[in-house]
């Protein structure tokens, strides 16, 4: 497994950065963990003619919490996201997942924004940041734009984002209430067969907000406004919990592959997305 | 073949200036241009960790890493493990507590664990298991690893404790 | 005597010898980086090779044009078939009496196959090269189910033995045919399942999975044209079997080919066969006249390198009402592939899957194997296990828990009811094995008594209720298993490869300084040969373990062997090496008569010494005999102290076990959890508890793989659907169960130490374990049989079947 020759950059800043993708039009390509791209690209599945290496363009790292607000850099690693105590009490649904992902060593280079941007419906965070109302920063040669989570993802790797545009940060509100995320996969270093992000809030008793999403369930993440709908103002018992699982199989379009048959997946998706619910109510 | 570049790698102390396509995989710098042949390749997928070594401070596979953007790395292999008096302590332990068999996953595994002990210096059982999950092994069952990383995480703090 | 002097006691743990847990040589390289596999052999000048694999899984080529990819800078050379056809190496002779297209002569019989060998001064311009060569495939009609295969109308599949109907093991009769192999007493078994009071019958599948060891396979060959001799450097089990083979298919004379198996990074039998990358390899050294490196990648190794089982087994067994079993039958359709390549010895072509009728008293049976060719990779290897052993164990423990089934039974008295007894060994099985030795009714009372059982079947009963109250949706599985295995194969009379008979081969010299170097035939790929080798010396001729240096794996010094597959290290070479060493301590007695003066019947041996009968305090230990035998001159006795030893086993052994899995089941997601896996082993005597222990930990875990989720799976157009290690399951840490291991100690009668082996059992015994635990936690509510992999989803759908969601 050798990939093909490509030439490298490695831009000291955004602008640079921006300058080569548009330099060198469809034949580059950013790169960041490079988890995802490197095998396709030893796979001679993707064809890359210049690699443009985003590890020194400091304007995409760090990750602050500041006013009800959190911002994370697209550089930002798993590992290091796991690892900010100010985040995992912010946004503490972050650190569950992303314990989630991959394996050690993959999560110690894997980024935040590769997982969210390249449009792989197998990824974890696209789903989540979509639970969580986050948004991406896009930064292209026309200038800065901001794209909501839950309208970013077109379809199997095609996202809003232009080619000679690079994602640059994740913005998204501090999580209150309870949250959970739950994902079935065969082993460490699967992609899920299914996985379900929730967060609740709880008023009285009731449900008072809900958002859920779904990972690797369709071509794309599912951010399930109806199923969140369906637990609104419920007391989260059985009843709702079946209404939004029935709401968030009306939305999703799972494939069969190796973990198995549609049927099976969409079953499993119910049950997963119950669980995550009770543990996010639980938590409430 | 793709132009050539010049990259700078300080593996295990010692700084290398080699001249190398920077689609090459840093796995296959270290063995074939390094001569260092302790990280081995497995998987080339990056799910078997037999390539696993220590990059800026993390346990990175390097048949997932060109070596353009190792580019001014501080590596850390198998190789440099050991101190000038002998195996180090997690090395022993795995011969001690019969960690290994066919020895192919043991560089990548023990390379591991040491990033794993310096974060976390007195894991649980568990956390061994889960910290020690991107490296396979088809001999031994993990079982055996993981008392070797116990064992050797009782010494070292032992030792730590002592000082 | 003084304080120094050491106790006997001192002087037995001063040897490391046979029953202790010495720890392993090999570790201290192994641990710094220092092994020495394949891969890291690099030599002046050295090219690499790697191969333009076939995408489709039948298809004529009809042409291959490489112009471009030789013109590109740094490629030497790109082989195809017609190259190969002038030295009439195009084609390669099968372990197994067929024969193996070295590069597509034609056409192409399975997804990744060699199609062309590029040739280059590095892998990743061989890389670039594979993409420039063009070949026009025109596809065929596919076949991968091997009952369609045997249809009327099915496509043929090799060509080239049209209107051939005999094959190397007998008729053939059909295009995809290649074998029907028989044993046992047909008219007898019918006639008893026909009287019987029941009969229980299933089809058992055994998937297609692969030993996937961490190392994939390669080879370095080099040429030297100066003095004429060929070396090879390869992952090879068999070392002087390759250089053979090498001889036959080169013409290259024997004395002038050197095999060497240097480190291998595990093996269990994927690098047991010959395969084209070794062939070409060697070709194109001879070619380029530079070393050639070949090492395949992981998706090679999945897709063409030696695949394991792929049987599908329809069992009939029957018995009284008691219980008491009174005939099994068993047919298999066995799906070899595009090539019948399996490594079985030449007249076991289903290889000794006989040995179904397991540990169990079975008074008349019958096997027949139809072995089929398809559209996949050939292969059939023994994959941690004796020749289609593994099957048969699956096989039988199935058919047990089927048998109960239908009896209404508790499944682990029906085994005891069937048990052979004690006093039953040695014991003719009603297949045509002779079982040497075995206690199965106290292995089996010590594991159930270990696991509880009584309380796991209370503690199931009452998870059922909770199940059908809606208190639970979780079952527990208990999964029982009592195997017999058949290893170290085997006797010269009926056991050889390519007309090698598998005898085994030790050769010790013990230095002037009492030191000693032993050499074998075998070569250990994790096995710890260096370690337990020297252990069974030290206890043979009272030297300590740690001054005997073992060394295999290379032709030129080390005495010819059959290999290390089929656990046959330990029973063959394990013995010639207790024989070798008795040789060695005859002439040391000798040699001590000599010295001491007296006459040799008035000597004894204890420990590391003879001494004087009744005179103890006058002995000469074996360091000091050594020095005498190459500085003394003694009178009608050569100079020197070493011996060789050609093993020719009189029967295989025969290591049996009782193993217990206890398994949590999701309902709703088919996910599981083994809460305890107990694997009693008895392999007759143990020379290192230690590494005994190790290799059940790791045999269960790829049991465990096995039985629970690794698969070479295939579409219904013969593309691979788990060619990476994303698919194929390989458990990590977090997923292996914690296992607990035990024993018990039946030496082999007919083994110079008793010893039986243990590598395989594991294997053997586990896949059937988890397999039944999964069957068991669904017995209750109508379960018979669900093929493995028993991954999430297929016990999901057990469930769905079951009605179990509701």
């Amino acid at each position: 497994m050798i990939p093909s020759a490509f030439e490298y950059h490695r831009p000291g800043d955004l602008a640079s950065a921006i300058g080569l993708l548009t330099d060198h039009g469809d034949e580059a390509r950013v790169i960041a963990g490079g988890h995802s791209l490197i095998p396709m690209m030893k796979l001679r599945m993707a064809a890359v003619g210049h690699l443009v290496d985003l590890q020194a363009v400091a304007e995409l790292k760090g990750i602050t919490v500041e006013g009800g607000r959190v911002t994370i850099g697209a550089m930002v690693t798993q590992a290091e996201l796991i690892g900010h105590e100010g985040l995992a009490r912010a946004v503490p649904l972050l650190r569950e997942a992303a314990l989630q992902i991959a394996d050690p060593q993959v999560r110690y280079v894997g980024t935040v924004g590769g997982n969210v941007a390249n449009g792989d419906p197998g990824n974890d965070m696209p789903g989540l940041m979509q639970c969580l109302g986050a948004s991406f920063t896009l930064v292209g040669p026309g200038g800065t734009r901001e794209v909501a989570a839950r309208g970013f993802y077109h379809g199997l790797y095609a996202t809003e984002r232009a080619d000679d545009e690079i994602l640059t940060r994740i913005t998204l509100p501090v999580a209150a209430g309870g949250y959970a995320y739950e994902k079935q996969k065969r082993k460490i270093g699967d992609y899920a067969t299914a996985a379900a992000a929730v967060l609740l809030t709880k008023s009285g008793g009731k449900v008072a907000s809900a958002s859920i999403a779904t990972t690797n369930l369709s071509d794309v993440p599912v951010w399930s406004e109806a199923a969140a709908a369906a637990l609104v103002g419920s007391d989260c018992g059985a009843a709702a919990v079946k209404a939004a699982v029935a709401a968030m199989l009306g939305d999703i379009d799972p494939q069969k592959d190796n973990r198995g048959p549609i049927e099976f997946k969409r079953h499993v998706a119910g049950v997963i997305l119950g669980r995550a619910i009770a543990r996010a109510w639980a938590r409430a | 073949m793709g132009k050539k570049m010049q990259v700078s790698l300080t593996v295990n102390g010692e700084v290398h200036e080699v001249l190398a396509e920077p689609r090459e995989l840093l796995i296959h710098t270290l063995r074939e241009k390094l001569g260092i042949t302790g990280p081995h390749i497995g998987c080339e997928t990056s799910h078997c960790g037999a390539c696993t070594v220590d990059m800026n401070g993390r346990s990175v596979k390097a048949c997932t890493v060109f070596v353009a953007q190792a580019d001014g790395a501080e590596i850390t292999t198998i190789e440099g493990l050991g101190g000038p008096d002998g195996l180090h302590v997690l090395q022993r332990m795995f011969r001690e507590h019969h960690g290994l068999q066919c020895g192919y996953c043991t560089p990548g595994m023990i390379t591991r664990a040491h990033r794993l002990l310096q974060e976390n210096p007195q894991p649980t059982e568990e956390e061994v298991r889960f910290g020690m999950a991107g490296n396979l092994c088809r001999c031994t069952g993990y079982q055996n690893i993981v008392k070797a990383i116990m064992a050797a995480a009782a010494e070292m703090n032992a030792k730590e404790a002592a000082e | 005597m003084n304080d120094l002097t050491p106790t006997r006691e001192e002087r037995i743990a001063n040897l490391k010898g046979m029953g202790t847990s010495r720890k392993r040589v090999e570790d201290v390289r192994f641990t710094q980086g220092k092994g020495n596999y394949v891969d890291d052999i690099k030599l002046q000048g050295m090219l690499f090779g790697d191969f333009v694999r076939s995408p489709y899984a039948h298809a004529r080529v009809k042409s291959i044009n490489a112009d471009a990819a030789r013109a590109l800078p740094g490629v030497v050379a790109v082989l195809t078939a017609a190259d190969l056809a002038p030295l009439n190496l195009h084609w390669m002779p099968t372990l197994a009496g067929d024969k193996q297209m070295v590069l597509a002569d034609g056409k192409v019989l399975f997804q990744g196959q060699e199609v062309a060998f590029v040739v280059a001064t590095d892998r990743y311009i061989a890389a670039d090269a594979i993409e420039l060569v063009e070949v026009d495939y025109e596809e065929l009609p596919v076949v991968v189910d091997p009952f369609a295969a045997m249809e009327p109308d099915a496509p043929v599949l090799r060509e080239d033995l049209n209107g051939i109907m005999s094959g190397a093991h007998g008729p053939r009769r059909h295009h995809n045919h290649i074998f029907l192999w028989e044993t046992g007493d047909k008219a007898a078994t019918e006639e008893a399942l026909g009287a019987a009071e029941v009969v229980a019958e299933e089809m058992v599948y055994y998937h297609r999975t692969h030993p996937c060891p961490l190392e994939t396979c390669g080879c370095v060959a080099s040429m030297d044209k100066v003095n004429g001799k060929l070396t090879v450097w390869g992952t090879f089990q068999a070392p002087h079997v390759v250089r053979t083979v090498a001889s036959l298919l080169s013409g290259i004379e024997e004395h002038n080919i050197r095999v060497v198996s240097p480190d291998i990074g595990g093996g269990f039998g994927n690098k047991v066969g010959v395969y084209p990358g070794y062939v070409c390899s060697i070709v194109a050294s001879i070619v380029t006249g530079k070393p050639v490196k070949w090492v395949e990648d992981r998706m090679d190794n999945l897709m063409a390198t030696a695949f394991a089982r792929d049987y599908w087994m329809k069992g009939r067994i029957s018995a009284t009402k008691e219980g008491k079993i009174t005939a099994l039958r068993c047919h298999v359709t066995a799906d070899h592939g595009a090539f019948d390549a399996c490594a079985d010895p030449t007249k076991f072509p289903a290889g000794f899957f006989h040995i179904c009728t397991g540990s169990y008293d079975i008074p008349v049976a019958y096997v027949g194997v139809d072995g089929v060719y398809t559209n996949k990779a050939p292969g059939g290897v023994a994959y941690r296990c004796s020749f289609r052993v593994t099957e048969a164990a699956y096989f039988i423990e199935r058919m047990i828990e089927v048998l109960a089934i239908e009896l209404g039974m508790d499944a682990a008295e029906l085994r005891r009811i069937n048990f052979i007894r004690k006093e039953q060994f040695p014991y003719q099985s009603a297949l045509g094995w002779e079982y040497d030795s075995g206690d199965y009714h106290t292995a089996w009372d010590k594991a159930l008594a270990a696991v509880d059982y009584k309380g796991l079947r209370e503690e199931q009963a009452q998870r059922i209720a909770d199940f059908k109250a809606g208190r639970t949706r979780k079952l527990l599985g208990i999964g029982l298993t009592h195997f017999t295995e058949i290893v170290g194969a085997g006797p010269v009379k009926n056991c050889d490869i390519l007309g090698m008979g598998m005898f085994d081969s030790c050769e010790i010299r013990i230095h002037p300084t009492g030191s000693a170097i032993a050499r074998l035939g075998t070569i250990s790929q994790g096995q710890g040969h260096a370690t337990t080798f020297a252990q069974i010396i030290a206890s043979e001729i009272g030297l300590s373990a740690d001054s005997i240096t073992v060394e295999e794996g290379d032709t030129d010094t080390a005495p010819y062997g059959l290999g290390t597959y089929g656990s046959r290290s330990t029973p063959v070479a394990g013995a010639a090496t207790a024989l070798c060493g008795r040789k060695i301590r005859a002439k040391a007695q000798m040699i001590a008569a000599w010295l001491l003066e007296v006459h040799e019947g008035d000597l004894e041996w204890d420990v590391d010494r003879f001494q004087v009968k009744g005179a103890p305090e006058r002995f000469k230990t074996m360091k000091e005999i050594a020095y005498a035998a190459y500085n003394q001159a003694i009178p009608g006795i050569e100079p020197g102290l070493e011996a060789v030893s050609y093993y020719d086993p009189p029967n295989m052994t025969y290591p049996f076990g009782a193993y217990i899995a206890v398994m949590e089941i999701d309902v709703d997601t088919g996910e599981h959890e083994v809460r305890q896996f107990y694997a009693l082993d008895d392999c007759g005597t143990r020379i290192n508890p230690m590494v005994i222990e190790g290799q059940v930990h790791g045999g269960a875990t790829e049991g465990y793989a096995i039985a629970m989720g690794q698969e070479i799976a295939y579409d219904e157009i013969g593309n691979v659907k788990t060619g990476t290690l994303m698919d194929f399951f390989l458990p990590t840490a977090w997923e292996t169960p914690h296992y607990t291991t035990d024993h018990t100690e039946t030496p082999s009668p007919h083994h110079p130490i008793g010893a039986k082996g243990v590598g395989e059992s594991p294997n053997v015994g586990s896949v059937p374990a988890f397999s039944n635990a999964v069957h068991d936690a669904f017995r209750a509510f109508g379960l018979r049989q669900s093929h493995m992999p028993h991954d999430h989803w297929r016990i999901w759908k057990i469930a769905r079947d079951l009605g179990l969601h509701g």
